[in-house]
């Protein structure tokens, strides 16, 4: 696509307005700053600050409504993954337990926290809707074994993601609605 | 069941007859038959094979130029046109002289349309795009487009043309068709019918090729099924290779099921050491660890099929009793961890100290060309008598040899064993019955198994093995030296009709372990004070140069299909 650069008109071309304009955002902060009491600066790490909505911190595994874990270990996460933070053990041939039509999940799901660049490609990549860049932006720990986080640590911290579509769910009414499951056991 | 069985490359026939067609404007000759898939009689060459020799892509699912033509995904429709013949069967000739050539009403399937001389076959036209585009949206209905669960994601057709010819999102509303999933089809494949796009490859595999007809299609329209004979299950020994031609992943390996996503897996170019056929195949490892073999295309040796056995037989790499310490031992007086550096001197020395006649070295028909030739000329230096293990059991008609021994024809030409391997074993465990046989060095084989057991081995002097996994041999040898395992180094087998194939490392050695032949090599130079090659390139030339049967090789010349050799008579 290719956007045509508009022509300036005289005032904008007189590039006043425009200075003008933003020495109004310098001043109102300048204002603010030395006219208000109060302290400045936030007592860190005592008081933390409030992350705004769409910030993107450290990811995390989230569950679906109905408890299941909505990751299916397709490992392009870990594919994609630019420092090679996370690393996933497939199921094997069992698959996951428990996961009905789903068939698949990861048998451990690990996160190098120290690795992650909090770049949000995991989120972006994942078909699944199952891990998320979420408000935990200053990770610590004594070891670095312990800023490995593991599948558990993962989804306690990542809570529940209340999915619209529910594809796996519908798939399995649509199914049964034809009567094709549970899978017939083989002859 | 006739075809497949691997033949040599014949000499070159004589020349054969071409039509003159144009591929996409381009003017080609392509010879008027091709031999057929199953009987090898010629027929006539089809769109698609010009289209392969014009190097035009035409998608396909269903074609498969090792199985007869079904026709039935569509995939590969193109345009076309012969040229016009006027009413006195004479051709109609445009204003500059050329052939006027008369464009098909319709488009016919490139894999079954024989072509003529002067035809003109179109791919890349708006109405082939769009025919393209209709064909995939039709065997995308009832998908799952479970990729994220599926283990043919990355290989799979359907994703491949999708991203050429597929919508960005489906017109098709109504409930898809659901079929059976997870379906049991045999000891060693999982069916998911949903995926599967009815190409019949599967089945025209195993009932031409295998030669097994256990697969069939059920059911009628959208409910069409692919299926098991009732009451008869999938468990030739060729079953793998259907995966492999699945061009989706309704056929998936149980194997490999979950294991690992395709796109991880580096691979290696190698050969199959189950038997002396010596299949060629890709070796697939992530992080040092082998999750698969797949067959590599080789038609002097296994077309492009290999056997379920041979394909299953790599656990033994990563296995829990590999030998990862190289120790000296003193039975009675546990064991020490020493140098390789120390071990080729102890070893030369011992060797060297040792009465002529005295030694007696096994190698192992699983070894390389090039480790039984160095170990042939360790035997020459101490006049060591010499053996191999042979391992004969039942082959099939199709790939599995009865010769269970990947190089027993190396270790023949190397001299390091006789004509009938194991003939030699007889006398070497008299030898060390009688006390005349006093230092044994054991490459790759537990002797145990073969006449010279525990107490035979307890009376000699010196015991060297050099082995992949711990056994009852290694646990009473002075030297233990851990070995690699073929996916661990580089070298050469010569396969049993004496085609001499070169295999690539595809993981690191574990611990200790090292390629047999750098030690060889090592110890060959303390014992003669002659310096070889430390490379395989250049140690396979050397043992070209001085093994007649290989004369004229090189390394580079193998390569990635190999080269047949007459053997002796």
């Amino acid at each position: 696509m290719i956007v045509k650069r508009e022509k300036l008109n005289f005032w904008e071309r007189l590039y006043a307005p425009a200075v003008l304009g933003g020495f109004k955002v310098t001043w109102h902060h300048f204002a603010r700053t030395v006219f208000r009491s109060g302290p400045v600066t936030m007592e860190y790490p005592e008081q933390k600050w409030v992350v705004p909505p769409g910030y993107r911190g450290a990811p995390y595994l989230v569950k679906d409504q109905a408890g299941r874990t909505k990751c299916v270990s397709c490992q392009l996460c870990e594919f994609v993954c630019p420092p090679k933070a996370i690393r996933i053990t497939p199921p094997g041939a069992s698959g996951a337990p428990g996961a009905g039509n789903v068939e698949k999940g990861p048998a451990e799901f690990e996160i190098n926290m120290l690795r992650c660049i909090f770049c949000g490609f995991c989120q972006e990549v994942c078909p699944e809707e199952a891990i998320f860049l979420q408000q935990d932006y200053s990770l610590t720990g004594t070891s670095r074994a312990e800023m490995i986080y593991n599948k558990e640590k993962l989804l306690a911290l990542g809570g529940t993601h209340q999915d619209k579509i529910q594809k796996w769910k519908h798939k399995a009414e649509e199914a049964q609605a034809q009567d094709v499951f549970p899978v017939p056991p083989a002859a | 069941m006739s075809t497949a069985a691997p033949t040599e490359t014949k000499p070159a026939p004589p020349p054969v007859e071409t039509i003159k067609v144009k591929v996409d404007g381009r003017e080609i000759a392509v010879p008027k038959t091709m031999p057929d898939p199953m009987s090898g009689k010629p027929v006539a060459t089809t769109m698609i094979q010009a289209c392969n020799l014009a190097r035009v892509d035409v998608p396909h699912y269903c074609y498969h130029p090792k199985l007869p033509v079904a026709g039935n995904c569509r995939m590969c429709l193109v345009e076309f046109g012969t040229p016009a013949m006027g009413p006195d069967r004479k051709p109609v000739l445009n204003p500059d002289g050329t052939p006027k050539i008369a464009k098909s009403p319709r488009p016919a399937i490139a894999c079954a349309t024989p072509i003529s001389p002067g035809m003109e076959i179109y791919t890349t036209t708006p109405g082939v795009k769009q025919m393209r585009e209709g064909v995939l949206e039709f065997l995308l209905i009832n998908h799952p487009l479970d990729c994220p669960i599926c283990d043919q994601a990355g290989e799979c057709k359907l994703q491949e043309y999708s991203v050429e010819y597929g919508q960005t999102t489906s017109r098709f509303v109504e409930a898809k068709v659901h079929k059976p999933k997870q379906v049991d089809l045999g000891p060693r494949i999982v069916l998911d019918d949903e995926r599967c796009i009815l190409c019949t490859r599967c089945i025209r595999f195993t009932r031409d090729i295998a030669g097994d007809d256990a697969l069939g299609i059920v059911n009628r329209g959208s409910y069409n099924t692919l299926a098991a004979y009732p009451g008869k299950a999938f468990d030739n020994n060729y079953t793998l290779n259907t995966v492999d031609l699945c061009p989706v992943g309704a056929l998936t390996s149980k194997d490999f099921r979950f294991q690992m996503r395709v796109w991880f897996l580096k691979e290696t170019k190698s050969v199959c050491t189950s038997c002396a056929t010596g299949c060629n195949i890709v070796i697939g490892a992530r992080e040092d660890k082998v999750y698969r073999y797949e067959p590599r295309e080789n038609d002097a040796v296994n077309s492009s099929w290999m056997c379920d056995s041979g394909r299953l037989n790599y656990k033994w790499i990563g296995a829990a009793n590999r030998i990862t310490r190289l120790l000296r031992q003193n039975p009675g007086a546990g064991s020490e961890p020493i140098t390789w550096t120390t071990a080729a001197r102890e070893i030369a020395d011992r060797l060297l100290a040792a009465r002529p006649g005295s030694v007696a070295i096994i190698g192992s028909a699983r070894q390389t060309n090039e480790e039984l030739f160095l170990l042939a000329r360790v035997a020459r230096q101490v006049s060591a008598v010499t053996d191999s293990v042979p391992r004969t059991q039942t082959g099939d008609k199709l790939l599995v040899s009865a010769d269970r021994n990947p190089n027993s024809n190396g270790a023949r030409l190397t001299g390091i064993a006789p004509a009938v391997l194991g003939s030699n074993l007889r006398a070497i465990a008299d030898g060390i019955a009688k006390g005349t046989i006093k230092t044994l060095v054991v490459f790759g084989e537990d002797v145990t198994k073969h006449g010279i057991g525990a107490e035979l081995l307890a009376k000699l002097d010196t015991l060297v093995a050099c082995d992949i996994l711990s056994n009852p041999t290694t646990d009473r040898a002075h030297y233990v030296l851990p070995g690699c395992a073929h996916a661990e180094k580089r070298g050469s087998f010569t396969n049993g009709k004496g085609r001499v194939q070169r295999f690539m490392k595809a993981v690191e050695p574990r611990g200790d372990a090292r390629p047999e032949w750098e030690f060889l090599h090592e110890l060959v130079r303390n014992l003669n004070g002659q310096d070889g090659f430390t490379t395989i390139e250049g140690l396979f030339n050397l043992m070209a140069r001085e093994v007649p049967a290989f004369q004229g090789l090189t390394w580079a010349a193998l390569g990635d299909t190999g080269v047949t050799i007459t053997l002796p008579a």
